[in-house]
């Protein structure tokens, strides 16, 4: 990808327990988990390596406590890791100094969490504003820049409300809107949608989306639904028992999974939704009559309609370049599921 | 042969080895307390003076010390116990001119006072207010009524002196506490060193810590201040580390990524979302320096508790009555304005919209109509001060009520009283002194060990030796005759009562109210009616502690049974139990370790109220340490005191473990 890195860790770790430091150091740079384990530590985040681009939806997924939460949390240094090292925009940011870290949190950095995290005692015109509050932006100012980004998660008339009169939903909302407010380039959200109904967690992610589009940050999202991941991602992260797994885009990880437990997840997924024209285009035999053209990059669910519906297969072009053809057949096996 | 006869009776299977052990030891007791006087050494009742540890001689001296010669460089100790006095004494004597006294005028005397109290009906027009934040129009009435009644009974003067004292303690209380629970959440090894030493300041009796006051400080207000911080601040510390540690950590992680630094997360941050919880907190050092303030009299607190223990004294049950009564109202309405600001909790959008009370113009305004109707009170003297003609006064009256129950009802109110003294008081008093102290410790231990392995044991002993070491034994099994007997018919009464009120919601309703009404009175209250019925002596004290301790034997009663698990019940139902089966094979074994905790409860409190009952004339470790308060002695009243704490401290690990005990056995825990 030819954007620029914004946030790397390599052979980052977070070991829980009595002396993790000390202990991990003794068993040498990459040591099985299952040694510390057997030296009663807990470890939560096991020799992690991500490279995430600027402008870019990095999704991390996995199962309940495969240690997502942790990593992400290390990565904003909120908790501090055992070993390795993380770096923002070019420098270590395990180097920083508490107040330096401050200053990065304050301008650079916004978290959404999962259960919102909204202060019980402060309006949401307060809590969307109490970022800037903190760094000293007088009141005028800061509740004309609050009351925007409540307008831009749709939250108008609610300013005046407190977190517990408002639903799941909105909420969140809120906890969006306050983590946007100080402008972040780099943008945490650990299970936003988690917590909320499936109906409205589809309707956030939507609003997810459109912000996105509308804003361009570096997003690091968490998730532990596949589904919501390849909404999402332009690359997806697999964690297993605090070790990445496989990173890859949803295709990827969906045409060639690392281990069984990637293609436990990548199963049930609705394929038309990940699978692009390329991955299921044929060579041109010979010459032949072409319906239309594609890209390669469209995905089949939104080439489906129009392939079913003609008498000839579809070029795929790229460039000007004519790369290959779908045809019927292609496309009906990705909708029974045979590839 | 005994225990052969029992395992036939039982068909072998009930009575294991250990309840023969018991049944061995209840036997050797028995003996010990069959055995004529003076059979057995007499060091085996009592240290003799020269082997016990002197550590009544070396703690007076030090702090005699401390007050006549430590120094470090030029600042005296001296200075130091100055410079605090002062600091709680300037905010002490502005409310106090505020509340009672007005202030002085300045220059030549008979000037007369420069400007007078703040008038009666503009208090009770500011408390009004006060109340009506929370928008419940009960409440208003209730505060309102209870101080009307203040003035309409006389007692408004005392009320207001003991109600400054707590317009001071309380904020201190608070903000002393909320330092070191804010500490004690930061700092994991201050918080090690902490806990042990509030353990010890809440199981001391409230006596032991006016004296150390009464020495530093002398006698008065400030003294009595001191003492009442001192005594309410313990829970505040435990509410804020625990306040702030309930915090989500998602919250504490927001304030990280916020960039708060560390005072900006604390204080705007986690003690906000922490409030609902820390007013909780604050609701119960305003009720313990209620009834630390009251008991503080006795080294210069003066107003109401003042005046019961100048009652008490006196005997003249009308007038303490009448003073008890404005106790118990000005306590009722404290804590009804404390629980309505714990519960309402945080904002509302209504009232952050037109929270009119909330602006400090209005309060501004408000001052100044107090001050102008105070002001009128030299034109309207009925302004300045609650007319004396409008006064009722119910003492003469209770007098005659105590009179007339004296003479109607002398006979059977002595008889009643003889029959217990004789049949129960006495003899387990007698059986108890008999035991020496080398047989009590064995026992102790060995108990220890059983519910809680070595550790406990370890614990037991160095607690019950501490009491024989420093001489105090006698004394102190005359404070766990008269506790023991306390808790127990306490727990008699309060376990049924407890168990009725689990299974109708209806009679849980009422009894909740008189429970808690019970709860929110400060201890001295009980002894006038008692003192009334039955005058001073043993029996008296007894009742007294009966009635203070009785609460959480019903309220912890209640609670369990009410808490039996629905599908328990409901495989009982199915199982084809009667009610009677249900109560007794499912509810009561599964509420087991609530009653325990309870009990447990119940024994704290009657120890608590059996150190006050030294007013009526006891003659256990209380009385030592009010004969030590009397006499200033420090040394003598800490240690009398620290006993009570060890037996406080025995009779709550072994409570504690044998509920523990039980929990596992059910398997409530894992
Ligand atoms: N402070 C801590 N002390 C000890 N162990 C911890 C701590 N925090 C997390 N862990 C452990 O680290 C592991 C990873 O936890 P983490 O919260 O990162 O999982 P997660 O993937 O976010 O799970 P979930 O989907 O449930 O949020 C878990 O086994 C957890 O028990
Ligand atoms: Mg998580």
């Amino acid at each position: 990808m030819s954007r620029p890195v914004k946030l790397a860790c390599r052979h980052l770790w977070k070991v829980f327990g009595p002396e993790a430091k000390r202990v991990l150091r003794r068993l040498g740079p990459d040591p099985d988990p299952a040694e510390l384990e057997r030296a009663g530590l807990i470890v939560a985040v096991a020799n992690a390596e991500l490279v995430v681009h600027a402008g870019e939806i990095f999704v991390i997924m996995g199962l309940s406590g495969s240690g997502k939460s942790t990593l992400v949390r290390c990565l904003a240094r909120l908790v501090e890791p055992t070993a390795g090292e993380v770096i923002f925009d070019g420098r270590d940011l395990l180097r920083a100094s508490e107040r330096e870290m401050i200053e990065i949190r304050r301008h650079r950095m916004g978290m959404v969490f999962q259960h919102f995290a909204l202060l019980p005692h402060l309006t949401v015109l307060e809590n969307v504003a109490f970022p800037l509050a903190i760094q000293g932006v007088p009141r005028a100012e800061r509740e004309m820049r609050a009351r925007a980004m409540i307008r831009l998660v749709g939250l108008e008339g609610r300013e005046h409300h407190f977190p517990r009169e408002l639903s799941g939903g909105q909420q969140q909302r809120v906890g969006i809107a306050r983590s946007l407010a100080v402008e972040p380039e780099l943008w945490f959200l650990d299970e936003p949608f988690s917590a909320l109904d499936p109906l409205i967690r589809r309707e956030m992610q939507n609003e997810f989306l459109r912000l996105q589009a509308l804003l361009a940050k570096t997003i690091v999202f968490i998730t532990h639904d596949f589904e919501e991941a390849i909404r999402l991602a332009d690359r997806i992260a697999i964690m297993q028992n605090g070790r990445i797994v496989q990173t890859g885009t949803p295709e990827e990880l969906l045409l060639a999974p690392a281990t069984d437990y990637v293609a436990a997840f990548t199963a049930g997924a609705p394929r038309a939704r990940i699978l692009s024209a390329r991955a299921i285009m044929r060579p041109v035999d010979g010459s032949c009559e072409f319906a239309g053209t594609l890209d390669p990059t469209t995905r089949v669910a939104d080439l489906a309609a129009a392939v079913l519906e003609a008498e000839r297969p579809f070029a795929v072009v790229e460039n000007g370049r004519l790369l290959g053809m779908v045809d019927r057949q292609a496309v009906i096996d990705v909708l029974v599921g045979k590839r | 042969m005994a225990s052969l006869a029992l395992r036939e009776a039982h068909g072998g299977r009930l009575f294991g080895p250990a309840a023969v052990g018991w049944l061995a030891a209840a036997g050797l007791s028995l003996l010990f307390s069959l055995l004529p006087p003076r059979t057995l050494p007499a060091f085996l009742y009592e240290l003799p003076r020269d082997w016990r540890l002197p550590l009544e001689t070396w703690l007076s001296a030090s702090m005699a010390w401390l007050v006549e010669e430590a120094a470090i460089g030029p600042l005296r100790f001296r200075d130091l116990t100055r410079a605090l006095a002062a600091f709680v004494e300037w905010p002490l004597a502005l409310v106090r001119a505020l509340l009672v006294e007005g202030f002085a005028g300045s220059g030549s005397p008979g000037a007369g006072p420069f400007a007078a109290p703040v008038s009666w009906l503009a208090v009770i027009l500011l408390a009004g207010l006060l109340a009506a934040r929370s928008g419940d129009r009960s409440l208003v009435l209730l505060v309102t009524g209870s101080l009307a009644y203040l003035a309409l009974f006389g007692q408004w003067p005392s009320a207001m002196v003991t109600l400054s004292s707590i317009l001071i303690a309380v904020p201190f209380g608070v903000a002393i506490g909320m330092l070191l629970g804010i500490a004690a959440f930061r700092s994991a090894r201050f918080e090690r060193l902490l806990v042990p030493l509030l353990d010890v300041m809440q199981t001391v009796p409230v006596f032991a810590y006016l004296l150390p006051m009464l020495f530093l400080f002398g006698f008065g207000p400030v003294s009595a201040i001191l003492a009442t911080i001192l005594y309410a601040m313990p829970p505040m510390v435990r509410v804020t580390a625990l306040a702030l540690r309930q915090v989500p950590s998602e919250i504490r992680d927001f304030a990280a990524m916020a960039g708060c630094t560390s005072r900006q997360s604390l204080w705007r941050v986690l003690v906000p979302a922490a409030r609902p919880t820390l007013v909780v907190g604050v609701n119960q050092v305003i009720m313990l320096s209620l009834n630390m303030v009251i008991i503080a009299s006795m080294i210069g607190a003066g107003g109401l508790g003042y005046d019961v223990l100048t009652a008490l004294r006196r005997l003249d049950i009308g007038r303490g009555l009448e003073a008890g009564l404005a106790i118990t109202v000005l306590a009722i309405a404290l804590d009804r304005l404390g629980q309505k600001a714990a519960s309402r909790g945080e904002r509302t959008r209504q009232q952050s919209a037109d929270g009119l009370l909330d602006r400090p113009t209005v309060w501004l305004a408000l001052g100044l109509a107090a001050l102008a109707t105070t002001e009128l009170g030299r034109a309207f003297p009925f302004l300045a001060a609650y007319p004396e003609s409008l006064q009722v006064s119910t003492g003469p009256l209770w007098n005659e009520l105590v009179a007339w129950i004296n003479v109607h009802f002398f006979d059977q109110l002595e008889t009643l009283k003889s029959a217990l003294v004789l049949n129960l008081l006495a003899p387990v008093r007698r059986f108890l002194l008999a035991q020496p102290w080398p047989w009590v410790l064995v026992l102790l231990v060995v108990a220890g060990h059983r519910l809680g392995g070595r550790r406990l044991a370890l614990t037991v002993f160095a607690l019950a030796a501490f009491v024989v070491a420093t001489g105090y034994f006698e004394k102190a099994l005359v404070s766990v005759y008269l506790v023991g007997l306390s808790a127990l018919v306490a727990t008699a009464i309060g376990i049924p009562i407890g168990i009725a009120c689990g299974l109708s919601d209806r009679l849980w309703r009422v009894v909740e109210v008189v429970v808690d009404t019970l709860q929110t009175l400060p201890s001295f209250v009980y002894l006038i009616p008692v003192v009334m019925l039955f005058r001073v002596g043993e029996f008296s004290a007894m009742i007294a502690v009966v009635l203070y301790a009785l609460a959480p034997a019903i309220r912890y009663t209640a609670h369990g049974i009410r808490r039996t698990p629905p599908p328990l019940l409901e495989a009982g139902c199915a199982a084809g139990c009667t009610r009677v089966q249900i109560l007794r094979h499912i509810r009561l074994p599964l509420a087991l370790p609530d009653i325990l905790l309870g009990v447990n409860q119940t024994i704290m409190l009657a120890l608590s109220m059996l150190v006050i009952t030294a007013l009526v004339g006891t003659r256990d470790l209380g009385q030592e340490v009010y004969i030590a308060l009397t006499k200033a002695d420090v040394g003598k009243g800490l240690v009398a005191g620290l006993c009570v704490a060890c037996i406080a401290m025995i009779a709550d690990r072994l409570v504690s473990a044998a509920a523990a005990h039980t929990r596992r056995r059910l398997g409530l825990v894992p």
